[in-house]
């Protein structure tokens, strides 16, 4: 075991060369850009035994490691931004064929205007891809995540693809001290790999024809509905493995933070939900209030019931987006939403949409948008508005 | 300084002297000194020559604030003219401290403490130069960790694992100079 200092980026490199993987192809996109040449470096020096595939954008990125994968071979990919949504109908590709493949997005700003600072759209935009997706809080999540990310997708209960999510410098390009488990350790906790089918020279096999019967198409689409609520469980399992061999563990889907005597609650995804634990602790310190934190880790599969347990008796929930879809709301508060509410929960549920296009937000930003909401609750049981969008500075 | 839960560190000099690797050495040193950190750049484009910031954090446990730095206990200044240029004391709490690469005390005046080394001299007399340029990156380290009470052994140990080799040891030997010729002033 080695403690070393590592941007986010670093981290996720390491994270591929310790899962062994033997292939890797990308496009280089700011903020992403120094995964792979990390990865690069690793290959030049001969500490990782794999193949570079160049290409000329990030569609084809995805076509070659999911070519390399379903060809057995573990594989991997990073991305962001408009990297991502060139990348976007390939996602679809990779999950359909049910072919196991990680890969890293360092989330960035959808432009017009260009920005390259964080902004969750890029990663929102493929939920509906069958894709595992998971956002990270600091580097060593990145790591972690990433290394039991491969075990997850690999396993015969998912067999689907997974990306790990990090925001575009906060963490892809913040240095801070990360465990970097020796060798031996990941590979006795990475099995070799598995899938479903070895597409390989000389063994006829075709993915991807018109089905002859549209019963069976969409019963594919219903299993890998099912394989996601099948992770959940594998996600959970995977990370009480990790602990046992590194110590660390996350909770799985979600981390409930302070929320034992908790009255209200805030919600969130991503490096800024760090922001918000120093929010919780100064509002329960300074302002008597008794703030809980919901972490969710996995935005697909949805942890549904794991926070419909911690809001049984919950008198509130903010949920803070760093994206929206136009013309409705936030997605994480719609999922939110959607679910507390088949679960039979009657809360008030706000939505905060706060700090696209990499608009910065402090714990203070948290901390007054939480006393504002929080004091209308308290007044009259309910918020004002449900929808709010705040650029900081007072609620 | 380092009593204080979080301590937060602002680095100001020009593209290629170095302030995102004294950051990142920083980070190093903290975690030797049983410390957290994390150091991160200014989130944009980088020319050379022209006025950069860069940041730490340290502290006793993980940190786990993302958002900029607003309000710096520590500005550390790399070149003397960019007080001139930028306006390097936005922010700085009362109580803080300026750490300043300067042949003299320098003129400006606040409530905060100022330390200030002749890092460049220091550099140049290590033969720390890369293309003309004295990097005074390390030199200033030294005087940062005096300046903020941060023990001074494990920046050593911190700059010669992350630079190592012959230009580890000097740029080390350059830090602790900077440790023992800073002088600070209320």
């Amino acid at each position: 075991m080695a403690v070393k200092p590592l941007t986010g980026n670093y981290a996720a490199a390491w994270a591929a060369r310790r899962a062994r993987v033997k292939v890797v192809a990308a496009f280089p996109i700011t903020p992403q850009t120094t995964i792979v040449e990390k990865l690069a470096q690793f290959i030049e020096r001969g500490e990782l035994d794999a193949k570079i595939i160049r290409v000329e954008s990030e569609h084809s990125a995805l076509a070659a490691v999911y070519g390399a994968a379903a060809g057995g071979a573990r594989a991997f990919t990073a991305t962001g931004s408009h990297g991502l949504m060139y990348m976007h109908e390939m996602l679809w590709w990779v999950a359909g064929s049910r072919v196991p493949l990680v890969m890293a997005v360092a989330m960035r700003t959808l432009g017009p205007p260009w920005n390259i600072w964080t902004d969750h759209s890029d990663a929102m935009d493929q939920r509906d891809t069958g894709w595992l997706i998971m956002f990270a809080e600091h580097n060593q999540e990145v790591f972690d995540e990433l290394i039991k990310m491969f075990k997850v997708t690999e396993d015969e209960k998912v067999y689907l693809p997974g990306i790990v999510n990090l925001d575009a410098f906060i963490l892809s390009h913040t240095t801070e001290p990360v465990d970097i488990p020796d060798q031996e350790v990941i590979d006795s906790f990475l099995p070799p790999r598995k899938q479903p089918y070895v597409m390989k020279a000389g063994n006829g096999l075709t993915m991807g024809n018109i089905p002859k019967d549209l019963r069976e198409n969409m019963e594919m689409r219903e299993d890998i509905f099912r394989a996601q609520e099948r992770a959940k469980r594998v996600i959970e399992e995977v990370d009480e493995e990790w602990y046992r061999l590194t110590g660390r563990r996350y909770g799985g889907l979600i981390e409930c933070y302070r929320c034992e005597d908790a009255d209200h609650y805030i919600a969130g995804v991503g490096a800024w939900v760090g922001d918000m634990r120093e929010a919780v602790d100064r509002l329960r310190s300074e302002n008597g209030l008794r703030v809980g934190l919901l972490k969710i880790r996995y935005f697909r599969p949805f942890p549904r019931e794991e926070i419909s347990k911690w809001l049984s008796n919950a008198k509130s929930l903010i949920v803070f987006d760093r994206s929206v879809s136009p013309g409705s709301a936030g997605p994480l508060f719609l999922d939110v939403v959607t679910h507390t509410t088949l679960a039979g929960l009657r809360l008030p549920i706000k939505n905060v949409l706060a700090g696209l296009t990499g608009l910065d937000v402090t714990y203070e930003d948290i901390e007054n948008v939480v006393l504002k909401s929080v004091g209308e609750v308290e007044e009259s049981g309910t918020f004002r508005n449900f929808i709010e969008w705040h650029y900081g500075g007072e609620a | 300084m380092l009593n204080k839960g979080l301590t937060e560190i602002r680095f100001h000099g020009r593209g290629g002297q170095g302030a995102v690797t004294a950051a990142n050495i920083l980070v190093v040193a903290a975690y030797k000194a049983g410390l957290w950190g994390t150091a991160f750049p200014h989130f944009g484009a980088e020319r050379r020559g022209a006025p950069v910031t860069a940041f730490a954090r340290i502290s006793k446990r993980r940190v786990r604030v993302r958002s900029m730095i607003r309000h710096p206990d520590v500005i550390v200044v790399l070149d003397p003219a960019l007080p001139k240029l930028v306006n390097v004391f936005e922010g700085l709490r009362d109580d803080g401290r300026v750490v300043i690469n300067s042949p003299k005390r320098p003129d400006f005046r606040g409530p905060w403490m100022t330390c200030y080394v002749d890092a460049s001299k220091i550099a140049l007399d290590y033969g720390l130069v890369m293309a003309g340029w004295p990097l005074v990156n390390t030199a200033i380290l030294g005087a940062l960790a005096k300046a903020i009470d941060f023990p001074m052994k494990h920046v050593t140990e911190g700059i010669q694992e992350y630079i190592g080799g012959v230009s580890g040891r000097k740029n080390a030997a350059a830090a602790e100079k900077g440790f023992s010729e800073v002088v600070c002033v209320e």
